[in-house]
């Protein structure tokens, strides 16, 4: 008998215990992130700093794992009513989380509500038109940014004799050469593909991904990367693996030790990877920007970010949301940010950021750290290259993954392998519209 | 099923079960209840609008051809790995059925990675074979063999299949090493005295005596194929590339959990929930049978 | 052995120790992977020899977490998979021998319906009601706590059901004897089901703590605060976090560390665990 008694008495108590958060006097701001690393660290202590400016609130960061298990997480705690206050969720997240109007808290209605100062001209275009309203209101908080950019080995291209990094994919795919003349196995790779060299090709040379204003105009939006300039450049890269130039070394970062072991000379991917390079590399390695394709256009537009934002969820106190609002705000001081983009690699959020970084000596002292702000900044973006905004973004990604593993692996062409994306991609999009209509 | 002698009606059986009858009520029927009420609904991620939409999930999974796929990928997975563990296992257990001297210590070595935990035997497989860094990637190199498997399917699937074998030999041979020991060493004596070789004995008297214990691990290892192996093919392969290692349980999660499709998700538990019914009835009439001759 | 056949014993021990070769070179692998610095492991070929950085790996490890796993120390994650293992374990272990006498002891109303009940749940995995699973814990207020880590894991048809067959081979004359005695249902339970049933109740435990020492999915969902992070949670978050390369010398340190526990208990069970196994299927 004693053993059951113990069991029943065990599921009542489970029931009775479990989340119990002993009331203190401070509010607790529950802030789940998928910074792990080092990047993890620099969020702890950006929460303790805040936490050390003032006593009414305590900001509790919580790492949920990558981006999509945070996100996933979050939802999961929403729909359970266990939801955070703010959640990372990285940039193709966003139309999900946009479309979900009864959960998340815009950042201009909070800061608006909360009666905060909030001047939104202070942070940098290319960085918020991406999570921007059509109205200009801004929805999520930039955190951390990046951009896609051209690594390449310094003591592989003096070796080879290059003088200059590639400004164009014909002299990328010269440089390859030399490097494999001069004994290498491989040219280059990239990394996070569908970023690179889908998504941030089109902003690069001003082709819409989609229609719709890339799915900023509406939800009845249509994939429409299948066209000639991709599947060109693709088709050739793909052509281009039999003879060692290109290597394909996985989806996200993976293919980041072919360029740290030395084995690949160059390699695109995003900024923020300055700091496992640095911590990797044996050889002296500098960042520029991405190559034009000069048969597609004549000179580049700018790129489009990829990293994550905040967003606030809503279904807390009301109280609870003016901690949340001076925490974005004190995120976004010049100092803050500045430590955080020249820590991490991110770009800042803000122009005061870039300009104290600036007056810091910090670009001078580390040639090649501004790529990231100079490409997202070199035109003012067009409705091409302001960003995406398309549902089940998350599927559509890891479906290019796919079809373009499929390139690679020579079982499909690139017009067959972006024709197959897209009309896959297509279908989940119009599935998005009909679960949020 | 039940005691010849037993006790009579009284309050205490139901206080006996109730533990168990509620964990089971609360942790795994109403979640599978919400599971089959989901698949009948088109819902957004965060459960803001609902659609009720019948049998459109299922009709959807049907027109699927990637969850065909995902269908016949794992029923190739899963026989292989079942083969692969069971033949490796009897090859080892017949061998040492041969040896007198250290068979404590031979098991000893061979069962532990039965212990190992699917994401750690996936971490360490992956480690091995990681195409730049990997110590048997760079083997295979060297002979002139180029091993990708993130981008190459045969070799992904390759890999996957290793790893999940490599888990589940030990549990086979433990199996296997009872049942050859526990035939009669009369039976092969008197095949001994007839002249039948280790070889022809082992296919005459040892095999076909086996065979029940051989069906019996067919299942289980099979239904480990099907969901143990989750954790091993999330670490390593993630189901790419190009779908070649999404077997039926990750898709189902990664659909569900990474996809926000909540409706088609539930829609594929509820097929997996179907297949576990059958195969737990297919199981439990084969084990009923065999306690009661 | 029936005849004296050298050679076939010469190559029964070759492939013995081919075998246990194969089984065990990962493990190698990853022991000498733990003994090298984070450098040594970018540069290929990777060594197949142990370096000098054992103990400063372990140190690191134990002590200050691996940075893609949130920085908590991996002697935290160990403590939380045991607390988990072990609250698995035994819980299962006792519901289900409870479960399991009334069904095979005693005539009661709805009695199939109870076992068929419990038994359609061996196999469906918690992956595959994750979200649903999720929602009721939220709803009960069970996460970020051991019994919402371990109590929706507790219910097992496979342990019900192994000590239904090990109940059903016990001869009647047990109870016919205890009852001229005048032992009740729970003296019998005790003074003769348990003590029959201990070999079983080692072999399941063996393999209910590796169950609940390798969950993943599970507790990763429902966990946010880092104090109940399980190591193997962390090793899977190891291997991937956004824009850093795994740091395999402490990665692989950590497996090593994860391994240890459910190995030592299979290790040191050997003997009852393989008979509790093995008798009760056949």
């Amino acid at each position: 008998m004693k053993l059951s008694t113990y069991a029943l008495s065990a599921v009542a108590a489970a029931a009775l215990t479990g989340l119990s958060t002993t009331a203190t006097a401070q509010t607790e701001i529950q802030w789940w992130h998928a910074m792990g690393g080092a990047n993890g660290e620099r969020v702890d202590k950006i929460a303790a700093d805040f936490n050390a400016t003032q006593s009414d609130y305590k900001v509790v960061p919580a790492y949920k794992g990558n981006y999509t298990e945070t996100m996933t997480a979050a939802v999961a705690a929403f729909r359970a009513n266990e939801q955070p206050h703010i959640v990372q969720v990285f940039e193709v997240g966003t139309a999900t989380m946009m479309a979900a109007k009864g959960a998340v808290y815009p950042i201009t209605e909070l800061m608006a509500d909360a009666n905060k100062d909030f001047d939104q001209s202070v942070y940098l275009p290319a960085v918020v038109s991406y999570y921007q309203t059509s109205d200009g209101d801004l929805l999520s908080m930039p955190f951390n940014s990046s951009t896609p950019v051209l690594w390449y080995n310094k003591d592989a291209f003096e070796k080879a004799g290059i003088g200059a990094p590639p400004k164009t994919w014909d002299e990328l795919n010269a440089a390859a050469q030399k490097l494999l003349d001069s004994g290498m196995t491989c040219g280059y790779s990239f990394g996070w593909q569908s970023w690179v060299m889908i998504e941030n090709y089109g902003a690069w040379h001003n082709l819409p991904m989609g229609t719709e204003e890339n799915g900023f105009a509406g939800l009845d939006t249509e994939f429409t990367f299948n066209n000639e300039a991709v599947v060109n450049r693709l088709q050739s890269i793909a052509d281009s693996q039999a003879s060692g130039l290109f290597k394909y070394g996985g989806r996200r970062g993976d293919s980041l030790s072919l360029f740290t072991s030395g084995e690949c000379g160059m390699w695109m991917n995003s900024s923020a990877y300055y700091g496992s390079i640095k911590d990797q590399a044996k050889f002296t390695f500098g960042q520029t920007m991405l190559p034009l394709d000069t048969d597609v256009a004549d000179a580049a537009q700018n790129s489009i970010i990829g990293g994550a934002t905040l967003w606030v969820l809503r279904g807390h106190d009301q109280g609870d949301y003016a901690g949340v609002a001076d925490f974005m705000n004190y995120l976004s001081t010049p100092e803050v940010q500045a430590w955080w983009h020249q820590e991490t690699g991110y770009v800042p959020i803000t122009t005061a950021a870039s300009t104290l970084s600036a007056e810091q000596g910090f670009y001078d002292a580390n040639p090649g750290t501004d790529t990231a702000i100079k490409e997202l900044s070199l035109n003012a973006p067009t409705p091409n290259s302001r960003g995406l905004r398309f549902g089940n973004f998350v599927q559509v990604r890891d479906i290019i993954n796919e079809e373009m593993e499929a390139l690679w692996a020579g079982k499909a062409t690139a017009q067959q392998a972006m024709d197959t994306a897209v009309e896959r991609g297509n279908a989940l999009l119009r599935k998005f519209e009909s679960a949020n209509n | 099923m039940l005691k010849r002698v037993h006790f009579g009606p009284s309050l205490l059986p139901f206080l006996l079960v109730a533990p168990q009858i509620i964990i089971t009520l609360v942790f795994f029927m109403w979640p599978a209840g919400q599971a089959l009420y989901q698949s009948f609904l088109i819902e957004d991620a965060f459960g803001l609008s609902t659609e009720f939409v019948w049998f459109d999930n299922f009709k959807d999974l049907w027109n699927d051809s990637y969850y065909l796929g995902a269908f016949k990928r794992t029923a190739f997975f899963s026989f292989t790995v079942a083969a692969l563990a069971m033949s490796t296992a009897l090859l080892l257990a017949a061998m040492v059925d041969r040896i007198i001297k250290g068979v404590f210590t031979y098991r000893t070595l061979l069962i532990w990675p039965y212990a190992v935990a699917p994401v750690v035997a996936g971490a360490l497989w992956v480690f091995m074979f990681d195409p730049t860094l990997g110590i048997f990637a760079y083997a295979l190199h060297t002979v002139g063999y180029d091993w990708n498997h993130k981008l190459n399917g045969n070799q992904a699937m390759t890999l996957v299949i290793l790893a999940a074998t490599w888990k589940q030999v030990a549990y086979n041979f433990l199996f296997f090493v009872a049942a050859i020991q526990s035939i009669p060493k009369s039976l092969i004596e008197a095949a001994a005295i007839d002249g039948a070789g280790p070889v022809k004995r082992f296919f005459s008297i040892i095999f076909p005596l086996i065979t029940p214990t051989m069906f019996f691990l067919l299942v289980v290892n099979i239904v480990y194929a099907f969901f143990d192996t989750f954790g091993i093919i999330h670490a390593i392969t993630q189901g790419g590339p190009y779908k070649a290692t999404e077997i039926l349980v990750y898709k189902v999660w990664y659909d569900g959990a990474v996809g926000l499709d909540l409706g088609g998700s539930a829609a594929q538990s509820v097929i997996l929930m179907a297949i576990v019914i059958v195969m737990t009835v297919v199981q439990f009439r084969y084990i009923e049978r065999k306690v009661e001759y | 052995m029936i005849e004296n056949r050298p050679l076939m014993t010469l190559i029964a021990h070759l492939s013995l120790v081919l075998g246990v070769g194969i089984v065990a070179f990962p493990i190698w692998i990853t022991f000498v992977a733990s003994t090298h610095d984070a450098l040594r492991m970018t540069q290929v070929p990777l060594p197949l020899w142990p370096g000098d950085q054992f103990f400063v790996n372990l140190h690191a490890a134990l002590f200050k977490g691996v940075h893609a796993a949130g920085g908590i120390p991996v002697g935290l994650m160990m403590l939380n998979s045991l607390i988990m293992a072990m609250m698995i374990a035994v819980g299962k272990i006792a519901i289900s021998l409870l479960s399991a006498f009334a069904i095979v002891y005693f005539r009661f109303p709805f009695r199939m319906g109870f076992f068929w009940m419990i038994f359609i749940t061996l196999m469906l995995p918690v992956e595959v009601r994750i979200m649903p699973t999720f929602a009721v814990v939220a709803n009960l207020n069970m996460l970020n706590s051991y019994w919402g880590m371990t109590v929706p894991l507790i219910a097992s048809a496979t342990a019900t059901f192994m000590f239904r067959q090990v109940f059903l081979t016990i001869p009647d004359e047990m109870l016919e004897a205890a009852r001229v005695d005048g032992a009740g249902p729970m003296r019998f339970f005790w003074d003769i089901l348990m003590p029959l049933s201990r070999t079983n109740i080692a072999a399941l435990f063996v393999i209910l703590f590796i169950y609940g020492w390798n969950q993943y999915l599970w507790p990763l969902l429902i966990t946010t605060d880092a104090g109940y992070y399980t190591v193997v949670m962390g090793i899977k978050q190891m291997l991937e976090s956004a824009e850093l390369s795994p740091e395999w010398h402490l990665i692989m340190m950590t497996s090593l560390l994860a391994m240890l526990p459910p190995i030592i208990v299979v290790l040191s069970m050997q003997k009852m665990f393989v008979k509790g196994l093995t008798e009760t299927e056949k």
